[in-house]
Order: structure tokens, then sequence, then C-alpha cells
């Protein structure tokens, strides 16, 4: 079991320093340097051609779409666009990596000097962004015959290369320093921000699930913030925004532990375990290769001329958090309010919602209770639910017009996500509309009064409060189909 | 027979269009000389006799059925083996590619089938394209038909000596340091480097990348140039290829004229270490050119003296990279899979034993000079030495509208000469390194033979990027004027092969 320092008390004897590395898959139709499809899902290798194979005599051309994608991250991310930058190879043998070298950028990236604006309970921290720049995923490996699907113990392993080849962003930061005890809250947050500006910019379907948006976790730890930084650590396989927080505290927590021992950190990768909540040494970095990157021959450099650059730029969407201080001010939300729903991952359905004419208020009950309660039992993000912003919206309109009411609306929705149909026709198909027609109506209430004579002498008495529990005994008679403000008047009439 | 294989391919190609001769018997000759004297020559590494004929038959139905193709329709062909062909195998000259097929089409061979050329079969080189005499070949040396117990050269000496022993009027070499040009010297041929992305490279089996080109051989001028027309122009499958319409190649061959053209005398590639019969050569051919009116100026290139050392820098770089797709886990020669070794060690002893000793040396020297630490020292300095070399061409050519030297300070050597000694292996292409560093056009045109040894000399001429056909023009003036001192082409001097008598 590795030793843990608390984390209240590794913050307040270390200073944390984190460097994130984020890799982005854009959807682009086709791959990074070839015209193959980028499809996900596709029987093994059927997405391969000579190129992303790596076949004698092949060689890569460039996706125009890939880089418009790549430079508009970059301009999103308030970076300089580099006027002149090449690809280089990235060389080491690797069996998911057909050619042997990774075509990617090194001292060139197409983009640089940038920084994303991200908010932690209530407080912006600008987070530097050093460089992101193109290059080409590998292939996909998977090892058969081992207990752990690990390539220990497996009698073999099957390549699947449609993979290799699409195209991908990674994004750099600087250091990030001076976040202390909130500094996995904001590794958290600028993962999030980045996802958000991503989907915004509609390059990648941006699902960490998925494995489009990939985050490598660098932590160390120093004595105070003047101290020289740390020996640190590279953590991988972090692939949701809860487990970037976890891990970056639990980088921290070990990390102190080490320290407090009087031992040094080792420079090594680490792997992130979501089931246990720990990381554990990958390989040590003393050891890593030497990549031998130079100028990709085959491929003449990018020269985005000033003018496409200027042209992107006016495609850019607005900002993540001034998009939300827009928000907050235009919906009427409070700032708490508002921090629930960021946290929920509900800012885009409720825009959607508010966008098909729903009261802002309403829009944000029906995400942050009944719909947010469904995606966390189903383990599924808000957008997955299976409800879409407008039928959030056709069923406070239902409520609004006294069809049903907010208890009836949960029926409504069991049956929407059941694929009933729309709101409307779960209304029908189930009968769950509310009885405002008199007659039924008074004829239950005459039943309640005669069922609960104690009752209707206290109401009668000038007790009107009392009416709640003839009410009550209504509406189960009308198995809740039953307008109580009608059945209130009615009760008042018989019994004054 | 004699007859069809002694006629030019711009000749052979015009009889078939015109029916005076088919396709079919043209092929046919072709593969029985090749059939006559390959066991002497060894240009070839693979004869697709039923291909060939298959492909002839085709083209001889559809020109009897009015169709009017390209000039060199229905004209044989040598393939160098670095290029990939569907069908046949493509092995690069390696062990490691040893019955290797591709499942695609060259840019440059599609092009050439499309109009209608007839592919023989694929000829020998140098492993991998390194090396200046074919001797590196995996599969053994290839002989030169002036002289059997000389190299033709090397990495195309397949191609060169196919075309100069009349196996195939027309070949496909490529010139990453020389290997067209310097074979086409040895053999008495034609010998064209396009400029850099003037002909594509995909399905090129790339040796290094930034310096390979593509380009024709044959042995008359007009034939290089129209061959040089139908694989030339911008190819989408590489990156590198130029957008823009061919300079007129063709034109130049048929004009033969160099009056008032400026050619520039290299002080720098001559003097020691060239040999008296081929300087001897080369001072005659200048002096031809001054009597055809052009006008003779020196230039200095002071940066060439760097260029061999760059380039044994920037090659053996790029080639390591390129190469280390060759690890037998997806195609070529396997060593070693038996169940007791990982894919790893599997990797390690199936390069052990399918790369020969000259690709290791370059790997290694490759590995080295791009490592953390030693690459600004080697592979940056490297480039430097290229821009400067690109300076020096600048500059010359503000004087001059083509620049001359010999092709090769010597005629060739004999087989096993020169195999102990790399440097001096590596010096045969002095010359001709320059404009692969700078990226622009040369050729190799054969301009007598030497009076040391009675061995073809090539004459060297260098153009602008861009400017391929300044190449033609010098060519085509100074074939004109040698075959009316030699009564004929300079090979119909080549010895009689003794198979040709069979």
């Amino acid at each position: 079991m590795t030793d843990l320092v608390d984390f209240d008390e590794a913050v307040d004897r270390y200073d944390p320093v984190m460097g994130l590395e984020v890799h982005v898959e854009l959807n682009t139709a086709s791959k990074m340097f070839c015209g193959c499809s980028t499809a996900f899902g596709a029987a093994p290798n059927s997405q391969t051609c000579p190129v992303c194979l790596g076949l004698p005599g092949a060689m890569p051309t460039v996706n125009g779409k890939a880089v418009e994608s790549a430079i508009r991250i970059g301009l999103a991310l308030n970076c300089e666009i580099a006027e002149w930058c090449r690809f280089a190879r990235k060389n080491y043998f690797y069996p998911d990596m057909p050619k042997n070298y990774q075509i990617s950028q090194y001292d060139e990236p197409i983009a640089f000097d940038g920084y994303l604006d991200v908010e932690v309970d209530g407080e912006i921290h600008r987070v530097e962004i050093e460089r992101a720049h193109m290059e080409e995923d590998t292939g996909k490996s998977t090892h058969v015959g081992g207990a752990t699907g690990r390539i220990q113990g497996a009698s073999h392993s099957l390549m699947d290369f449609n993979r290799c080849g699409v195209p991908l962003i990674e994004i750099v930061t600087k250091p990030i320093v001076g976040a202390g005890a909130k500094t996995p809250e904001v590794a958290r947050a600028y993962v999030k921000t980045l996802r958000d500006l991503i989907k915004a910019l509609g390059v990648s379907e941006a699902r960490m699930e998925q494995g489009n948006l990939r985050c490598d976790a660098n932590v160390s730890l120093r004595a105070s913030a003047d101290a020289e930084f740390g020996t640190r650590t590279e953590t991988k396989n972090v692939n949701s925004l809860r487990s970037v927080e976890r891990a970056v505290r639990h980088e921290v927590e070990r990390q102190a532990a080490v320290l407090d021992a009087g031992q040094d950190v080792a420079l090594e990768t680490r792997m992130w375990h979501e089931d246990t909540g720990a990381t554990t040494a990958g390989r040590p970095k003393e050891s890593a290769e030497d990549y031998r990157y130079f100028p990709e021959p085959d491929l003449v450099p990018v020269a985005p001329s000033r003018e496409w650059v200027e042209q992107l730029r006016g495609t850019l969407p607005e900002p993540p958090t001034q998009r939300i201080r827009r928000l907050t001010e235009a919906w009427g939300f409070s700032e708490l309010e508002m921090r629930d729903v960021v946290a929920a991952d509900a800012v885009d359905p409720i825009a959607e919602t508010v966008e098909a004419g729903c009261a802002p208020q309403s829009a944000r009950k029906w995400w942050l209770t009944e719909l947010a309660r469904r995606a966390n039992e189903q383990g599924v993000e808000l957008t997955e639910v299976g409800m879409t912003p407008q039928q959030v919206e056709s069923l406070q309109k239902l409520v609004d017009d006294k069809v049903i009411n907010d208890k009836l609306a949960r029926q409504v929705i069991d049956g929407v996500l059941a694929g009933e149909g729309e709101p409307a026709e779960v209304v029908d198909a189930r009968g769950l509309a509310v009885v405002s027609d008199d007659g039924a109506l008074s004829a239950a209430v005459d039943d309640a009064i005669a069922a609960n004579p104690d009752i209707a002498e206290k109401i009668r008495g000038g007790k009107v409060q009392a009416a709640g529990a003839l009410i009550g005994a209504v509406m189960k008679q009308m198995k809740g189909q039953a307008d109580a403000a009608r059945v209130r008047e009615l009760i008042v009439e018989k019994l004054s | 027979m004699t007859e069809i294989l002694h006629r030019t391919a711009a000749e052979l190609g015009a009889d078939i269009a015109a029916g005076r001769l088919t396709s079919e018997e043209v092929t046919r000759a072709h593969l029985d000389r090749i059939d006559a004297v390959d066991a002497d020559i060894r240009a070839f590494l693979h004869v697709d006799r039923e291909g060939a004929l298959e492909q002839a038959r085709s083209v001889d139905a559809r020109i009897a059925a009015g169709e009017r193709l390209g000039p060199l329709a229905g004209v044989p062909l040598a393939l160098k083996d670095v290029m990939t062909q569907v069908g046949v195998p493509t092995t690069a000259g390696s062990k490691m590619l040893e019955g290797y097929h591709a499942p695609y089409n060259a840019t440059v061979t599609q092009r050439l089938l499309d109009a209608g050329v007839v592919i023989l079969g694929k000829t020998n080189m140098d492993e991998f394209a390194m090396g200046s005499s074919t001797e590196n070949s995996g599969f053994g040396p290839t002989h030169n038909p002036w002289n059997l117990e000389r190299t033709p050269g090397g990495s195309g000496g397949g191609s060169a000596a196919a075309v100069a022993a009349f196996e195939a009027p027309l070949a496909i070499g490529t010139d990453t340091g020389g290997s067209i040009r310097q074979p086409g010297a040895f053999t008495g041929t034609v010998g064209v480097k396009p400029t850099y992305g003037g002909v594509s490279r995909y399905g090129q089996i790339a040796l290094a990348s930034s310096l390979d080109q593509p380009g024709p051989v044959a042995r008359t001028v007009l034939d290089t140039a129209l061959l040089h027309e139908i694989i030339a122009g911008h190819d989408p499958l590489d990156s590198t290829s130029l957008d823009e319409p061919t300079p007129p190649v063709v034109d130049a061959a048929r004009s033969g004229d160099v009056s008032g053209m400026r050619i520039g005398v290299v002080t720098e590639l001559g003097g020691e270490g060239y040999a008296p019969g081929v300087e001897a050569a080369f001072g005659r051919t200048v002096d031809q050119l001054a009597d055809l009116g052009a006008e003779i100026v020196e230039v200095s290139c002071p940066n060439f003296e760097y260029a061999l050392a760059a380039y044994y820098l920037i090659l053996p770089a790029e080639c390591s990279s390129n190469l280390a797709r060759f690890e037998a886990m997806r195609f070529g020669r396997r060593v070693g899979d038996d169940g007791t070794h990982s894919a790893e060690d599997v990797m390690k002893l199936s390069r052990g034993a399918g790369f020969g000793a000259e690709v290791k040396r370059r790997i290694i020297i490759g590995t080295y000079a791009l490592s953390a630490g030693y690459y600004d020292a080697y592979y940056g300095s490297a480039q430097k030495i290229r821009t400067l070399i690109q300076r020096d061409f600048d500059a010359a050519f503000e004087k001059a509208d083509v620049l001359v030297s010999p092709t090769t300070p010597t005629t060739a050597f004999g087989l096993g000469e020169r195999t102990d000694d790399p440097l001096a292996m590596y010096k045969n292409d002095l010359c001709t390194i320059p404009s692969n560093l700078a990226g622009n056009a040369s050729a190799s045109f054969p301009v007598g033979l030497s009076e040391d040894d009675q061995m073809p000399v090539g004459f060297h001429v260098m153009a602008p990027a861009r400017a391929d056909d300044r190449l033609y023009r010098v060519g085509s003036a100074l074939e004109r004027a040698n075959e009316e001192v030699w009564g004929g082409p300079l090979l119909s001097r080549a010895p009689e092969l003794k198979g040709a008598a069979k």
C-alpha cells in the first residue's frame, strides 16, 4: 500500500506545480496524412491504405481540414499561429506504429504562447499554454491470452490500424504554479473548460470516455513557492474529469509521503487506476528513448497565410468563462445556482432548452434534478440521458398549461426515456392528464367529505388549513391526476 | 531482330503507332535479347515475360482499334526495382524484401502503364539504392556491357546496363546522389535527374526523402526527354511534388542548339583525383560547345568541397528513419519467428539477417547523427552546408545558364576494386551530389571513350531548378555533333556480347 499524506497537510508543507498535456482527436472525415475514413467502430483494419500502414514507398500528404482545426484551437487558446512550421519525425520502434516513427511537430508547433482562463469557486485562474501541435494517432493493440489483457502474459497481440493516422492535436500547458490547495480543482476546471471549448469549436467529439480527449498530468512538489521545481511524475490514463482531479490530488499526497520520508521522487510515468483511485509506477524516464526528432522530409512546411488565420479567427465561439458570465445574467441565476449548473455539465442542455422557449429556472429544475439523477443512475453524461432539450421544453409547457403537474411530469419523463414518444404522446398513452372536470372532481370531494366527517367539521368551523388532508384524500383517489387548486376551491365551496 | 533492338524508342513508338511494327514483336525481341545476354549482364532481378507480352498485345489491340496513344506506347522499358508495381516482386535489391509484392503501383509505374509503355521487368540495384556499383545488391552484382569485369555504376546499375546492353531502349532510375547519372556515365547512356519534385516519388521505396528523385534513362537524348515527359508532372500523393507544368524537355531535345548559351565550368570539379582520359574528354567537349556557339565561363563553387560530408550525414539520418519500417512484423522476410522469440527479438534478428553491411553502416551512422546531443553538430551543420551549396549554385547561375563538369572522376572501375574502401566508393559521387543537395536538375550525357581504358566518359550538366529543358538543349547539341564525328551512336561501338551470338 502506497503511503499517503493527508492532502491538506501535504499542501501545507509543499507547493504543488502541475503541467497538463491534453490530446484531442479531431473529427475530420479523413486521416491526418491519407484519405482513409476516421469513422469509429469499423471492422479492424478496414480503414487502412499503403500510407497509414507505412508500406514501402508510401508517403504522407497533409489534411488541410486538420490544419484548419489546429489553427482554430490555437486561436481559441489565445495562441500565436506560426507563419511557417514543419512536421517532425519522432523515431521509436513500436508495433502499433507501422512506420516506426510518428509524424508529429517538435520545435516548430503550429500554435504557441497562449492561455485559457478557468474558473474555480468564482475565482479566475489563468492557465498559460506552451503550445498546441499536430500529430497522428497510433494503431491499437489487443493483447490476447493473458489474464489481465496486458502484454505481460499474453500469448499474442492483435493489431488494428484503423486509428493509425487519425489527426490529434496535443495541447501542452506551461507549469501551473500558485494554485496551492486548489491545484486538483484547477486541473479539473482546465480540462473541462478546454473540453467545452473544443466542443464549441466543433473540431472534435471531445468525449473523454471514448478517448477523443486524453489527459496526462505532470505533478511535482517543492518546498516553497520560491524554490526550484521538484522532480515530476507524468500520470497517464486519466480518462474522466473526476479522474483528473483525483489523480492530481493522489500524486500530491503520494509525493508528499515520499518527500516526508526523506526520499527522492522518481522521474517516471505513472498509470492512473480509476478503480483503486491510485497511481502505479510505469516506465522510468531515465531509460526513456531518444526520439531522434528531425524535420519530416516527406512533407513541405505548413505556412498558413495571415488572411486565412484572420478569417478563421472570425469563426471562433465565445470564450467559455465569458459565456458563463453572460448566461448567468441573462438567465437571472445566482452565482451559486450557476456554479451547480456548471458542475453538473448542464450549461449546454439548459441553453438549448431555453432557446426552445422554456423559462430558465424551469429548464434548470428539470436538468439538475430529475434528469441529472437519471443520468447518474445510468452512468452517462447529461446530454446522453435520452431526453432532448426540445422534449424538456414540451414537458414544461404541459405543466404550464396545467395538463399535468410536476409529479405527473416525472412519469412523463419515465415514458420518454422508455422510448414511448414525445411528452404529449406519453401523457395520452399513459392517461396522465390532470382531471379538472368539475363533475368527476365534485364526486371525489363528496366521497372524501363523507369518509372524513371530523375534518369536514373542522373546516366548517373555520379551520381552512385542515383542507390539506381532504385534498390528499382526493388526490389519492384520483391517482394524483387532479388539479389540486380546483380541488381546494370545491372543498371550500362545499363546506362554507 | 537486331534492327529492332538498335532502333531508338522514338522510332519504335512511331513504327508501332503507324502499324509498321507491333508492340508484341518489339517486346518479344527485347525479351529474347534478355534471355540471350542477361546471364552475363545480370541487369534484371525479375523479368515479367507474360505480363509484358500481355501488355504489348493490349497496346496493339488499342492501336488496331484506332486509338491514338502517346509517342512511347508499346515501347518496352526496364523498371528499377525500387518502384512498386502490382503483380511482380518489389525488393529494392534487399534480401529483406525477397518475395515481397506491393499492393499498389508507384505513380511513375502507373503513368508508364497509362502511356502504354511496356514494363519488361525489374532491374538490379544497390540495396535500398545505397551504393555506386550495384555490388551492394542482395542478389549479386550487375556487369558493365562495355567490359564485364567492370561495374556499371550504381545504384541504378541494372537500369543503365539493361539500356546499354540493348535489353531495353528505356529505363527508369532514381537519383539520390548520382544513381542515375553515374551509371549513365559508366555505360555510355543518357541519364537525367529532374528537378526535385518534378517526378513523383510516391511508390519509390525511400532512401533519403529530401534527395531522392526518379528520372529517365535511355540511349538517346530525345528518348530520354519523351520518357521524362511521361513520368513528370504534379502528383497529389507526393507533398513535395511541384504543382506546375513540366519544362518543355521534348522541344529542347529536338533543338540541338546551344548558340548564345552561357556554359559555366565549375573550377572545383576537376584536377587532382580526376583521370587524365576523363579530363581530356571533358575538355574536348567544352571546346565543342564553344564551337557550337556557346559562351564558356569559369565559375567557382567553393562550398562544393563540403558536399560529400554533408551528404553522408543527411542521407544516413533520413535513411535510418525511412528504413525503420522494415522490421518483418507486417511484410518482408521474417527471421526467428519460432515461438521462442519476442516480437522485439524477431525485429532484431530479421533486420540483422535481411540488411547488408552498407545498409547497416548507414543506419548506424544516421542513428548516431540524429541522437540527442549530436544533432546540431552533425545533422544541423550538414543542413547549413546544404544552404551554402544552394547559394553557390544561385551565384553561379547568375553567370551561367548551365554548369558543367565530368560526371565522375574516373571511368567504370573494376568489380570488387572498391568494395573494401567505402570512402573511395563515396568519392565517385563528388560531382553529382551537389545537385541533389540543392534540388536542381542535372544530367549525364555520353561524350566518348577515355583514352586511358576505352571506357565511356560522361559529361555532367547542371541547370537551375525547373529549367530541366536546358539540360536537353546541351545534350542534343552534343549528341548531334558527336554522332557526326563517330558516325553513329557511341553504343554502336560497344563490344558485341557473346550471348548475342546464340
